[in-house]
Formats: structure tokens, sequence, C-alpha cells
């Protein structure tokens, strides 16, 4: 087996309110992304799903736990060396298209940066050429680079927010809740777009959402959070033909079925983490399985897997 | 259906445009829409095809820069005397729609409900606000119902979350806090406008079922205004989908969901997986929707749609009929066009379904 692209492990966030009070977004949190595959977070709201996004990117100091990129540990006090790796190779895509792009700022000077902070350019002309071929990769035209963000749609505005990530060749993108903002018909034209790419570059996702169906379509592994913990890891067909966690069966009992007759007679799978007497701190990572781990403890694994 | 159901609300040629600095939007080209008593009916449409415009105007909520060309929304009530009323709710001056319409026989349940709870006023007092302007109650039996009502919607300590402000709960329960406000003057109807889109799946589903469960309670009718077919397939009796400011199908959620017949249903229900989809790539519809600015010309859909016909750049379709009550805006429907068949997936997708529905039976 090749190595992970990105290993972490027991990722530890938390966010200090007061004295008295600190927030535990994510509780000891381990998984693994291999080069070139898709890896899927997710969970409800306030699961800590996009707080590990923006921990492994760097955009919060850990609070404990070791995240290794490309062999290098990226957790801690970074380096130059070790810096310019991650911001080079680790890139994002973010959830509200219309939020993340600079106003003021041309759409060619927005997927510029990367490369003017990184001097990744010979001449004006090898800047302009790279912009302009990212752009036709995102199925926008090179014309547009003279253009505002607020001169785009939606659908056109996450095309761009995707090529200032790839301008990097990064060989991890974390995509953040990156089509939840969008239309379904074009939520279907951007994942087909970032299918592709991946295809042609062999670059790997962290995608974060909400919407199963769509998790399942992309990714080939998942991990179900929920308040900061991973209560369910494994591969698709692991997880949704065999969810073995109560929350994990509430959480695929919830997803809306386009089909009327099977829908109107189904009824979802409540799950309440306050009364169901299940204390996530105290279950341990059990597997099931091939690589399918459910975090439990011995009695609840009984439990579940019995009925 | 035994005997036919009374039509509630009925939007009839709806026309409007809206003045903007670019020149002339016009959002909505003719639409009719039936509501019977009782019933849901889920309006389906990408963003800007006029879904949330057609209910402002029935809530007589248009933006000031908006004319109504042409048409009629028919609202019909039994008042206090208990004689049947019908009135045209576009004729009706704004303050008697206030006052006699609004929040008391037409209620609505807005998106965010982050942002439609007011924040300086308790919960309860948001509640009771409506019965006191529409009902005129006294406090004791507006506190009681308001109560009631919290208990309805599934607010658990209902007395204590009375006195409690919007912040201080979580998205899903405002968002019941908002639907109890809207029931609080015992609307006839419901007007749902994307309830669920800013809520987490596992609420979602907790909420329209609550809604549903509700409107079988209180006899209420139902519009849903979404983009999300799942919760199409799950609550509407009803569906019209709309595109850029027309009705282009319509039907009950049966025909729309084993049968669709225009082009654009096909493309909206290719491009949400659903659990079962194998293939490499999702079917999606080329393009944006059109820019209202420029009056498309014939059919509006025929840049994005591979089958388009020659006749489509010409003429607008008209609603082909399909049964008693489905009907389809595509050319694909006359009956000198060619044999067209939808997308190999999506016939996979229907085959799968209707699989599924057998093992259900």
């Amino acid at each position: 087996m090749t190595e992970p692209l990105l290993r972490v492990e027991n990722l530890q966030q938390h966010f200090p309110i007061s004295r008295s009070y600190t927030v535990k977004a994510v509780n000891g949190v381990s998984f693994d992304i291999y080069p070139g595959e898709t890896y899927g977070l997710v969970g409800e709201s306030g699961s800590g799903k996009t707080t590990i996004g923006r921990s492994v990117i760097r955009l919060y100091n850990p609070t404990g736990g070791r995240i290794v990129f490309n062999g290098r540990d990226i957790t801690g006090k970074l380096d130059g060396g070790v810096r310019e790796m991650l911001r080079k190779d680790m890139q994002m895509i973010f959830q509200d298209p219309m939020a993340s792009l600079n106003p003021r700022k041309k759409v060619a000077d927005i997927i510029g940066e990367g490369l003017d902070i990184h001097r990744r350019y010979t001449s004006r002309q090898d800047r302009a050429d790279q912009i302009s071929e990212m752009l036709k990769k995102v199925g926008l035209s090179p014309e547009h680079a003279a253009r505002y963000p607020h001169q785009f749609s939606g659908g056109q505005r996450q095309r761009v927010g995707i090529a200032r990530a790839l301008i990097m060749h990064p060989k991890l993108i974390i995509a953040d809740e990156c089509i939840s903002a969008l239309d379904v018909s074009i939520q279907a034209q951007v994942v087909n777009l970032m299918k592709d790419i991946q295809e042609e570059t062999g670059c790997a996702y962290l995608f974060i959402a909400h919407d199963l169906s769509m998790v399942k379509y992309i990714s080939d592994r998942i991990g179900v959070l929920h308040l900061g913990y991973m209560v369910e890891a494994g591969t698709k067909e692991e997880i949704f033909s065999n969810p073995i966690h109560p929350y994990t069966r509430s959480l695929l009992s919830a997803i809306p079925h386009p089909n009327p007759e099977v829908e109107k007679r189904r009824q979802s799978i409540t799950y309440d983490y306050a009364t169901s007497g299940i204390d996530y701190a105290k279950g341990t990572e059990h597997t099931v399985g091939g690589t399918h781990t459910v975090l439990a403890t011995d009695e609840e694994l009984a439990a579940w897997t019995k009925a | 259906m035994s005997e036919a159901p009374k039509t509630i609300l009925d939007i009839r040629n709806l026309d409007i445009s809206f003045k903007t600095n670019a020149g002339i939007v016009h959002a909505i080209r003719g639409v009719n829409i039936d509501l019977c008593k009782g019933e849901t009916v889920a309006i389906v449409g990408e963003s800007g095809s006029g879904k949330s415009v057609t209910m402002k105007a029935a809530m007589g909520l248009l933006d000031s820069n908006a004319t109504v060309n042409s048409g009629e929304i028919l609202y019909t009530y039994t008042d206090d005397h208990g004689r049947e009323q019908t009135v045209d709710l576009l004729k009706m001056p704004k303050k008697q729609l206030r006052q006699q319409i609004n929040g008391q026989r037409i209620a609505m349940v807005f998106q965010d409900p982050m942002t439609s709870l007011d924040p300086t006023m308790t919960i309860g007092k948001q509640i009771m606000e409506g019965m006191f302007l529409h009902k005129n109650m006294s406090r004791e039996a507006a506190k009681a119902r308001a109560i009631e009502l919290l208990n309805l919607v599934g607010i658990p300590d209902a007395e204590k979350r009375f006195r409690n402000y919007p912040h201080q709960l979580s998205g899903g329960m405002r968002q019941r806090v908002v639907i109890a406000i809207a029931l609080s003057a015992d609307p006839d109807i419901l007007i749902c406008d994307e309830p669920t889109t800013a809520l987490d799946v596992t609420i979602q589903a907790r909420i329209l079922e609550l809604i549903m469960d509700i409107q079988k309670k209180m006899k209420l009718s139902v519009i849903y205004i979404t983009h999300d077919l799942g919760v199409v397939a799950k609550v509407a009796d009803y569906v019209d989908v709309m595109y850029a400011g027309k009705i282009v199908e319509v039907g009950n959620v049966n025909e729309i969901f084993y049968e669709p017949k225009h082009p654009y249903t096909w493309g909206l229900l290719s491009a949400m997986p659903d659990l079962d989809t194998e293939d490499d790539r999702l079917y999606s519809i080329p393009g944006s929707p059109p820019n209202l600015l420029h009056e498309p010309k014939g059919d509006a859909f025929a840049a994005r749609n591979q089958f388009a016909l020659a006749i489509d750049e010409k003429a607008d379709p008209p609603l082909f009929q399909v049964s008693r009550t489905h009907f389809a805006a595509t050319w694909l429907l006359h009956p000198d066009a060619p044999k067209i068949e939808m997308p190999r997936e999506l016939q996979d997708r229907l085959e799968r379904a209707r699989k599924e529905v057998e093992k259900y039976l």
C-alpha cells in the first residue's frame, strides 16, 4: 500500500471562549487520505467538519494531535520550507462563491494571486498564459479574465474558486461545502468538473458536505462526524450498505429520495444524542470488517450489530 | 379521489415584470397554479425561475419596482358569517390585504430562520403578536394558545422557551418557532418558501414531517417553493415545474417523477444523484438559466435543451395535455414531433425507482 498523502492522527481543536468555557469542536479524529482519492466528511452543522478542514490547512492551530502531509509534520510551528510546501500543495475551495472572491479584484488577479506570492511565472506573458489555461480547464473562456466576480453567475464563480485552487497544481484540495450554495442543475456541472480535474491531475479531495447523496456519488471513502467525534468511517459501500452507528443510520434515513411512492411511506429514524445514553468520550474505535470502523464501547457495538 | 376538492387558491395567467436599472425584467410570463383545499402543491425551479415572486404576489409582498401586467389570484374562503367569498388578491387594497388576508388566512414560512425572527423580542411575544392583531385575543388566551402552538411544533419545555430570545435556540428550533408564528392565526393556506434549505438533513426530515402532520391536523393547504426534488417527493400531491417565469410541466407527484415529459424535468431529475447512481458522470443541464432582461424568443429552454427542435427557436410551445392532471409545455409532445425518448440514465433510474416501490408494496 502506498503512503497516505495526508495522515490526521487524533486531531483535537478546542476554542477557549472564556476562562471557564471551551468549545471542543474536534475531539480526537483520525483519518488518512491517499493520493488521488476523494475522502468525504459528512455530519450536521456543528459537527466539526469545517473545523477539521480548516485545521488541516492550518487556518487554525490544532490543540492536539498530529497532521502529516506529504511526509512532513505540519502541526506546531511551521518553518519556512514546510509552510511553502503546505501553501502550494494544499488548496481550499470555499462554500460561498459570492463571499470568497474579492469583489475589487479582476478574476485574473484572483486566480493569479498564488502565482504572484510564490513567484511561479517567468514573465507577464507566462502568468497570463497560465491563467487563461486554467480558465479553459474549468470551463470558462480566457476573455473572462478581465471581468470582476459580480459579472458571473453562482456556478461560474464557483468555477473561478476552483481555478484559483488548481493553479498551484495542489496535491490535495479541501472542498468545504463547495456545491451547497448552487442550484441542482449547476451542482451536477461542478461535480463533473471536479471529477474530470481529478482524473487529469490526480489530485486528492477532502470533500466536506452535508448532502449525503452527493458525497456518496463523489467519494471513495467516507467519515461520519458528530459532535466532534468520528462516529463511523469506511468505504462508501461499507457505510451505505451496512451503517452501524445509530447516528449514521438516522443520517442515511433522512436523505430524501426522489421517489414519491417510497418517500411518502418512509419515516426517518430520529436520533437524539442527549437521550440515547451514548457517551462518545467512552467509545473506542472498533473495526467491523475491512476498513469499516465504528466508535463505540464493546456493549454498544454488540447491541447495534445484533439488531 | 372521489369528489373533486374545492379550489382555494387559483392563480390565473399571472404576468409580472420588474423595472430595473438595466431594463425591464419579465420575471413571470403567464403562470397558472391551482391549489385545492387540504392539498400540497410544490413549485420547483432554479433560482431566478420566478417561483418566489409568484408567491410574493399572492401575499402582496412584491417589491415596489414590480408591475403586474395581467392575471388574477383568486382566493376563496369562508368569511366570519359562514358565507363563501372569492376575492382577487391582486385587486385588493394593500391595507385590506394586510389586515384581512396576510398572516390570518394565508401565512408564510420563510427560508432563513436566522433572519426572519426579531432578535429583540422573546419568541413568545412574536407568536402572540399575530393573535393580538388579527384575533383581538386577551393576553392570557394568547399565551395559552402560544404555548399550545409551541407544543404542537415539538418544542420541549414550551413554558420555559416562551421567554427565550431567538439567539438562544438552534436553527431547527427557530424554524419551528417560525412555523408556530405562521400557524398562530389559524390560516387556510401555508406558503413555505424553501423552509428547510438552511437546515441539516436530519432536521429537515423532522421539520417536513412536522409540517405534514400539522397539515393533516389543521386541514391546511400548503404550497412549497423549493428546488430540492427529494423534498418534493416527500411532501407534494401536485408539482409545478417552473422555468424562466413559466410553468413548463405540471402533474401529480407520481406523473412528474415516474413519467416526466419535459426535457427540463428530465434534466432536474437526472442531475440529482440518487443513492444508487453508479454512472461515471452525472447528467447535467448545460449552460445556465436565461437572463429575462432579454425576452427569449421561442422556448426559453431551447438553448440548454439537447432535444430542441427547430420550432423551439421560433415559437413557445403551449401546454400539451398528457393525462387528466398532467400537462407539459414542450414541442416534443406535438403529434408531428419526432419520437424522442428520455436519456438512457434517467430511464434506468426510473426503472430502479419502480422496482424500489414494488419492494415497499
